[in-house]
């Protein structure tokens, strides 16, 4: 083969070795399908691309001072040809960050890809993860304007909750004793030094073991037995091209987005003066509509469990690992969607009750808070997740990978409707409301 | 250490230079103990360099002190916020003065004073107190904080340095100003 009687291949060809350098040389056929991944992996690392370039951009016209902070946005906003449209761009792919790597946890998961000898980057997927919202929180306080400052101030006040070293980790995070110009500028230092850092070297670090594993799952339905020897296809073109479809469509998506809907900036933080209702990002409403039911300490104990819970799910010492079958089984899917349903009306059922007739915390009345808000409710929770555990093994006869999987998918369910509950169904007050 | 394992491990005969062996695996050891040092000291440099500075130092004794006033500009039974946006002064019905912080207890919003229904309502969650500092509504579990009140020929200050947590309201918390 001659260069010359190929000239664009010629061209192209330092890119696609170095990609392939990457890349496995060839790729399991199935894993190609895109119901398997629904681009979700790829999405999110073209989002972090354009994180990373925009936030560059931003960086050369933010001031991290109190009294500037906001008059620079304006600034960038009026007097910056793509000023606006570079800070939506930031703001848009930083929210749908959130989504997508949450959707790819759940992708993950539901199809199998967290067993050995994938179960160490389960682990990274969700430090990513941590990492994904703590540069979200940290980039949220930057604007300095009213929704900025409140939302910041109720998330470190949570801190404050925390037994034993609550204090004293809020006045490390705040740099004081309250929040300030120290606030902002370690804010400002971890959004656009530390975090960004950490999840590029940790993205590849996932990448890597994505490789070590070979490759992805290979999808299957719950008859068919995995097969050892897949066809197999070259990446250079039958992946890299799939992905460089899906990287322009997400960011033809993204760009249309930030010119339809511009980023918000509203009034100039004021201390003086809450806005009613004053709520916390949307990632962490969840968080704020537990502390509307649970004594503070409570919420921020189930938010921990679940955490840790979430990290530990590889390692329960399952007795089968059926990678690549959706929800495990057919009597998976069974467990999964009974979870699901459950989940649904219960919660929501829940928070009424708790809102309009029974008041929960306040009985019975005459005990100590700590009983009423605390342990009481507490004991409720664990007794919910236990009996569904044991409900699910004893009537579908589910083994511990499909309990374990059913109280998963109702702990998510029942996150995503006190999320939507905090963010869309509360008004002024904090008090429930129908905002259609 | 144990040489015996290390020879057999490098597949040396026992009587081989037991020596050179035992120097080699005492270095690496010397060496990565100098190495967790040095990391030892950067997290230590790191921590030091992060931590706050203590708010009772000398420099900032001086701006926490507020002067608030003639106790006779408070009339009794009202409640008089500070611009500086960090507290309000109560006059209690029977003359008693308290320095309540403004931050709601439950997350930190800016709780305002209601005339109308003689309460603190927070605007974020909801969470009410009375004329005390008092919880009158949840998801608040503390009072509000207090701040010392002194009161020195007539005069008012309050110090906004030394913020107090309290579970409850206790009658020992009031200033009353001398009788004259």
């Amino acid at each position: 083969m001659t260069p010359a009687a190929d000239p664009p291949r010629h061209l192209f060809k330092p890119l696609s070795t170095l990609a392939l350098h990457f890349r496995p040389r060839r790729v399991a056929e199935k894993t190609l399908n895109f119901t398997l991944t629904w681009g979700l992996g790829g999405m999110a690392t073209v989002l972090v691309s354009l994180q990373l370039f925009t936030g560059i951009l931003l960086k050369f016209t933010y001031a991290p001072v109190p009294t500037q902070a906001y008059a620079s946005l304006a600034r960038l906003q009026e007097g910056y040809l793509f000023g606006q449209l570079v800070r939506s761009i930031h703001f848009w792919s930083a929210n749908l960050l959130v989504v997508v790597v949450c959707l790819h946890g759940l992708r993950v998961f539901f199809t199998g890809g967290f067993h050995l000898p994938r179960r160490l980057n389960w682990v990274v997927g969700l430090s990513l993860l941590i990492l994904v919202l703590a540069s979200n929180l940290t980039g949220y306080l930057l604007p300095w304007d009213q929704l900025a400052y409140w939302a910041t101030i109720i998330c470190v006040s949570m801190l404050e909750y925390i037994p034993v070293i609550g204090s004293r980790l809020q006045q490390v995070v705040l740099g004081g004793h309250q929040i300030g110009p120290a606030t902002l500028r370690s804010f400002f230092a971890m959004h656009t030094a530390v975090f960004p850092a950490l999840i590029v070297m940790l993205m590849a670090f996932h990448f890597w073991r994505v490789r070590k594993a070979g490759g992805l799952v290979i999808p299957r339905s719950p008859a068919e037995e995995p097969d050892d020897n897949p066809a197999m296809v070259p990446t250079h073109p039958d992946l890299l091209l799939r992905e460089a479809a899906l990287a322009l469509a997400t960011i033809a998506g993204v760009l249309v987005l930030s010119l339809l809907y511009d980023a918000p900036l509203g009034q100039p933080a004021n201390p003086g003066l809450s806005p009613n209702p004053t709520k916390a990002p949307w990632y962490f409403a969840g968080i704020q509509e537990l502390l509307m039911h649970f004594h503070p300490g409570v919420a921020l104990l189930i938010a921990a469990a679940l955490t840790i819970g979430a990290f530990c799910l590889p390692y329960l010492n399952y007795n089968e690992a059926p990678a690549g079958v959706w929800f495990a089984s057919v009597n998976g899917r069974r467990t999964a969607r009974a979870a699901a349903m459950f989940a649904a009306g219960i919660t929501p059922l829940i928070i009424i009750l708790d809102e309009y007739a029974v008041r929960f915390l306040t009985l019975p009345p005459g005990l100590p808070q700590a009983f009423s808000h605390g342990l009481i409710p507490t004991a409720l929770f664990i007794a919910a997740v236990v009996g569904l555990y044991v409900l699910l093994a004893r009537k579908f006869q589910a083994s511990r990978l499909e309990s374990v999987q059913a109280v998963f998918v109702f702990l998510v369910v029942g996150w995503v409707i006190l999320t939507a509950t905090c963010v869309i169904f509360r008004g002024e007050g904090m008090k429930l409301r129908w905002p259609f | 250490m144990k040489p015996s394992k290390i020879k057999t491990l490098k597949g040396k005969k026992p009587d081989e230079a037991p020596d050179a062996i035992s120097r080699r695996s005492f270095l690496s050891i010397l060496w990565s103990a100098l190495g967790l040092a040095a990391l030892m000291e950067f997290l230590w440099m790191t921590f030091s360099f992060l931590r706050p500075a203590k708010p009772g130092s000398a420099e900032n004794q001086a701006n926490t002190v507020i002067h608030a006033g003639a106790v006779a500009s408070f009339a009794p039974g009202t409640v008089t916020a500070f611009q500086s946006g960090e507290f309000y002064i109560v006059r209690l019905d029977d003359g008693g003065l308290l320095a309540l912080s403004c931050k709601c207890t439950h997350l930190g919003c800016t709780v305002p004073w209601i005339e109308k229904e003689k309460k603190f309502l927070c605007p974020c969650h909801a969470s009410a107190f009375d004329i005390t500092g008092n919880v009158i509504n949840s998801p608040a579990t503390r009072s509000l904080d207090i701040f010392p009140v002194i009161i020195e020929n007539n005069i008012v200050r309050v110090d906004t340095g030394k913020r107090i947590k309290r579970g409850n309201f206790d009658p020992k918390q009031v200033i009353y100003p001398p009788k004259v």
